[in-house]
């Protein structure tokens, strides 16, 4: 019989907030976490802003050995370590003995790319003919599923250990990937998330391809403007975060907290076909997500209260809201709730998902809908669409029901995710 | 450089990649880098890296196999600085 599921813990890194509470209060007051990036002028990026978590030494020191941080490259690995351990941590759970592994607890934990810094470097050591200075750092850290491989030893699981990738949608999918196997009885828990590198050699591309804004370059915290007439591209991020999944029965057992229930979820593709192409998406394809995840997870499509939506502040985020008002059935005057996390963190790419999630999750736990900053001057297609008032500016405290939250990403692929308040049975 | 001021140096070298702390305190000729030390086999070629840095001197991947234990590296290393005249 299929288990319900729930989520037990969170652990995020995020440009405006690292840890949970740190987050939570950046979220809440409308924290911007993007800033000037030095590195990106001196290269001549057309953007020269980003959005960054921020560590110190001593933080840094606290998840990784001193061996682990000799030659170490990595910004993705170190986010979604921090995010994994915290997120353990958050849901109460101990780490696996040195001799057993915890054959019931699992991840998967996504990324675009893995230590791209590291693989720059071991790039240039092989043309210089010195492969054989590699040593033995180079592997772990440039593999796709390093983050799952350094996690999986690091908390000892014996489940499942593997890393998906599916650009932006990469953190919702990994989720829904955990949830199935949750839900299907074959783990206890899983510690779903994603993570995103930092720098130039990440953001390169986006850059060239002209996606991201290139007018804000002088004011960094209005550089991202979701649903806003005046956006005009996204602000390239990076960071992490992850969730503990785990069978509700297994929460109650341990007596574990529990922040909010997944009902289900969709994931799919447009196939580049249609209006659907490598980096264009094929609308009826997002629409037959949204409309799938609100079937899977036994609901009405009027029941969702609130919408987190992908909105990433291209000429795309009006498109977004269509889709979501024709697969949901909405009118302006019945629209939901609707906000972007990108206005305060810019677009953290494979990490956008999971850490958006979090946002999502803290929102139906505590009874809040943050506000999206920089939508002053709401696109007048999307103000068709949804009236003014489901868009807001300040924090607004309310109980809310059931959320929806959809990630979209180059390829053409969809996941939409529905997550349900917990009211303790 | 004598015996044990060699066995000194490869002691500081091997010391971040130690799991077994007292073992590393009791490090002499007859130490093997795995079983006694438990350092992870992936690192010996980092252990190797670090050694030819601190002596300046090249070890090829023959050589490099037979480097498990303190007798066999300090051996290794002695030819090393003997065919370099750097004793």
């Amino acid at each position: 019989m299929d288990k319900r599921v729930v989520i037990t813990g969170m652990g995020v890194v995020a440009p405006n907030g690292v840890g949970l509470t740190a987050f939570t209060e950046a979220i809440k007051n409308g924290v911007s976490g993007i800033k000037h990036d030095p590195e990106l002028e001196r290269l001549q990026f057309s953007c020269q802003i980003a959005g960054k978590p921020e560590l110190s030494d001593e933080l840094i020191a606290q998840y990784l050995t001193d061996l682990e941080r000799r030659n170490f490259n990595s910004t993705g690995i170190l986010y979604g370590i921090i995010a994994g351990m915290d997120a353990w941590q958050d849901a109460g759970l101990t780490i696996a003995n040195e001799e057993e592994p915890d054959w019931d607890s699992g991840t998967i934990f996504g990324a675009g790319t893995s230590g791209i810094d590291k693989f720059r470097e071991a790039i240039y050591m092989v043309d210089e003919l010195l492969v054989r200075k590699l040593g033995s750092t180079a592997v772990i850290q440039t593999m796709a599923s390093g983050i799952s491989a350094y996690l999986g030893g690091k908390l000892g699981l014996g489940n499942q250990v593997s890393s998906n990738s599916s650009a932006c949608t990469t953190g919702t999918e990994s989720i829904l990937m955990a949830y199935e196997r949750v839900k299907s009885g074959q783990a206890k828990r899983m510690l779903a998330g994603s993570t995103s590198d930092s720098g130039p050699y990440i953001w390169g591309g986006f850059d060239a391809m002209k996606v991201c804004t290139f007018k804000h370059n002088e004011e960094p915290e209005k550089g991202s403007r979701p649903m806003s007439s005046s956006a005009s591209g996204f602000v390239p991020g990076s960071g992490a975060a992850a969730l503990v999944i785990e069978s509700l029965e297994s929460a109650l057992a341990r007596g574990a907290k529990i922040y909010a229930e997944i009902l289900g979820g969709h994931l799919n593709s447009g196939g580049q076909r249609g209006s659907g192409s490598m980096t264009a998406p094929n609308s009826i394809a997002v629409q037959r997500c949204i409309q799938a995840a609100v079937q899977n997870s036994g609901i009405n499509t009027w029941d969702i209260n609130v919408i987190n939506g992908h909105l990433t502040a291209t000429a795309k985020d009006a498109l977004e809201i269509q889709n979501w008002a024709i697969a949901l059935n909405r009118s302006a005057e019945n629209f939901p709730y609707i906000n972007s996390l990108k206005s305060m963190t810019g677009h953290c790419l494979s990490a956008a998902g999971s850490i958006e999630c979090v946002a999502s999750v803290l929102q139906l736990q505590q009874g809040f809908i943050f506000p999206s900053v920089n939508c002053e001057d709401l696109h007048p297609e999307i103000a068709e669409l949804v009236n003014k008032n489901k868009i807001t500016k300040q924090i607004i405290h309310q109980n809310i029901d059931i959320l929806a939250k959809a990630s979209f990403g180059f390829g053409d692929v969809n996941a939409c995710i529905i997550f349900k308040k917990y009211y303790n049975g | 450089m004598d015996r044990e001021k060699l066995i000194a140096k490869l002691k500081e070298i091997v010391a971040p990649y130690t799991h077994d702390k007292e073992a590393l305190a009791k490090i002499n000729q007859t130490t093997d880098f795995i079983n006694d030390l438990k350092i992870n086999s992936a690192n010996l070629v980092d252990v190797i890296l670090d050694v030819e840095e601190e002596f300046d001197i090249e070890i090829d991947n023959l050589e490099m196999a037979k480097m498990l234990n303190v007798n066999e590296t300090v051996t290794i290393i002695e030819s090393k600085l003997k065919a370099l005249d750097r004793e």
